[in-house]
């Protein structure tokens, strides 16, 4: 990546490169805060706040950051910054913060923004690193709100809390489908996402690693 | 990157540069947020009070609310009095459990409930009218399976017949034991009773496999054996003598403390009941 500017580092995670879908990181809390979009757009901004920050703070002490100790320097600079997200959220969106439990703190653990600081951060300068956190907080952000559309809309027949299909249980028509109120449907729609956004952008399509051999007949086995 | 870097002096100074900055950040970040959120868990704590009593709606004034309908007072546990020692708004159960002042140590037989120490004051709110209440709202807590459970119980005026039950703390399986938040499972209390008619302070409500079928049963959560266990346990502690059951027998009609002196030796103490 040595020829960044700066639309290209704002703009190329969210299709191009995106972290969810092309590098494949962060799936996890992805699975565990899509049920509803209103939460998936407070944790996106929470991520997106850390990566810009702690890009921007990595960034701006690289040339002073020890190699033999850079991991810790970047967990340090990460945790304190997901600390005080998580304090925020506590102070002025309590009901959110109780929903989103644990997983504010495990940003933490999130692998983009530790990817982003190690393979980013620590080789350009402070702003456009600054924009490459945000870009890629985006990428994570546009996934979760997609995911977070579909599972709220199919399992609870809602968006961002208002109805749009009428459950049975509400005497409406709707029967929704529990499946995508749990994690594991969270992959179905990544896996369809990253089907379509594969096939908008073929480049993207990784090569095989081997190749299947044509079916052999089973005359020998029997 | 210079070669320097990688000296001794310079990781050390590094890192402990890094680790003040980053220090002083998250604890002014604490400290600087602390009151806003004590007022969260405050507001939310009487939203749930409001929530077991069923007064609460989606949008009300919560402190509002809370302040015309509901008197907190503070009650001696062990003769069931209301006491003016300690501050309603101020008295903290946790606290006064830890202090060997006001809590005890509970042996193992009687801690069913699992919490090791129990506080020998305890603070109730009152729905209505203090001396006629029309709800009883009183806080209970006990182990689940994967650690405390807290939250209130609220009774109707009779000191007998359930209206609702909630936890506001919990780290019970999602899904499973979590569901004691359901409200499907919660309508389920209502109009359940604690004690029988025999008038003695042993609560006979519990949580039972299969069915409900007489006022002191409720339906276990399925899937959460252990779960159950602890509400039911949580429950025999909180309203039995150990807890409110002095207390709430003054409100049920044709159990006087008199007679309950009569029948348990524990409570030679209470005058003037």
């Amino acid at each position: 990546m040595a020829d960044v500017n700066a639309k290209g580092a704002l703009t190329a995670p969210i299709f191009k490169n995106n972290p969810i879908a092309l590098q494949i990181l962060g799936i996890c809390s992805a699975l565990a805060v899509t049920t509803s979009m209103s939460v998936s757009l407070v944790m996106a901004m929470a991520v997106i706040f850390v990566t810009a920050f702690s890009n921007l703070f990595v960034s701006l002490i690289r040339n002073h950051i020890p190699s033999s100790i850079r991991i810790i320097v970047q967990m340090t600079i990460i945790a304190s910054l997901v600390i005080v997200v998580d304090q925020i959220l506590k102070a002025y969106a309590f009901e959110m913060s109780k929903q989103l439990s644990v997983f504010v703190g495990l940003i933490i653990t999130n692998c983009i923004v530790m990817g982003r600081a190690e393979g980013f951060a620590m080789s350009n300068t402070p702003g456009m690193s600054f924009l490459d956190g945000i870009g890629n907080g985006l990428g994570y952000g546009f996934v979760l709100m997609v995911v977070g559309f579909f599972r709220e809309l199919l399992g609870a027949g809602s968006v961002f809390g208002f109805t749009v299909l009428p459950t049975v249980q509400d005497g409406g028509w709707y029967v929704a489908n529990g499946l995508l109120l749990l994690p594991p449907s969270a992959f179905f729609i990544i896996g369809l996402m990253i089907w379509v956004l594969r096939s908008l952008n073929p480049e993207q399509v990784e090569e095989n690693e081997f190749k299947m051999k044509e079916n052999t007949q089973a005359k020998e086995a029997v | 990157m210079a070669q320097g870097n990688n000296s001794i002096k310079k990781i050390l100074i590094v890192a402990f540069a890094l680790c003040i900055v980053c220090s002083v950040i998250v604890s002014t970040a604490a400290v600087a947020l602390r009151p806003a959120q004590q007022l969260n868990q405050e507001l939310d704590r009487k939203t749930n009070i409001l929530n077991v009593a069923k007064l609460y709606d989606p949008g009300m004034d919560v402190e509002e609310t809370f302040s015309d309908q509901i008197t907190a007072r503070v009650v001696d546990l062990e003769n069931g009095e209301y006491t003016d020692e300690f501050d309603p708004d101020s008295f903290n159960s946790a606290e006064a459990a830890r202090d060997p002042e006001t809590g005890r140590r509970l042996s193992g037989e009687v801690d069913i409930a699992g919490i090791g120490r129990a506080e020998n004051y305890s603070t109730v709110y009152l729905v209505g009218d203090e001396d006629d209440p029309d709800q009883i709202v009183l806080p209970i807590r006990g182990q689940g399976l994967w650690g405390l459970m807290s939250g209130f119980i609220a009774v109707e005026g009779d000191g007998n017949t359930i209206v609702s039950i909630t936890y506001y703390e919990h780290s019970e399986t999602p899904g499973l034991g979590a569901e004691v938040n359901n409200p499907r499972w919660q309508s389920q209390w209502e109009g359940k009773e604690v004690y029988d008619e025999e008038g003695d302070l042993s609560p006979e409500i519990h949580l039972t496999k299969g069915g409900a079928d007489s006022e002191h049963e409720v339906d276990a959560l399925s899937g959460a054996t252990l779960t159950s266990n602890g509400v039911t346990n949580m429950l025999q502690f909180w309203l039995s003598e150990e807890g409110f059951g002095s207390y709430l027998a003054k409100f049920r009609s044709g159990t006087d403390p008199e007679d309950a002196e009569d029948t348990d030796t524990n409570f030679e103490d209470v005058e003037g009941a």
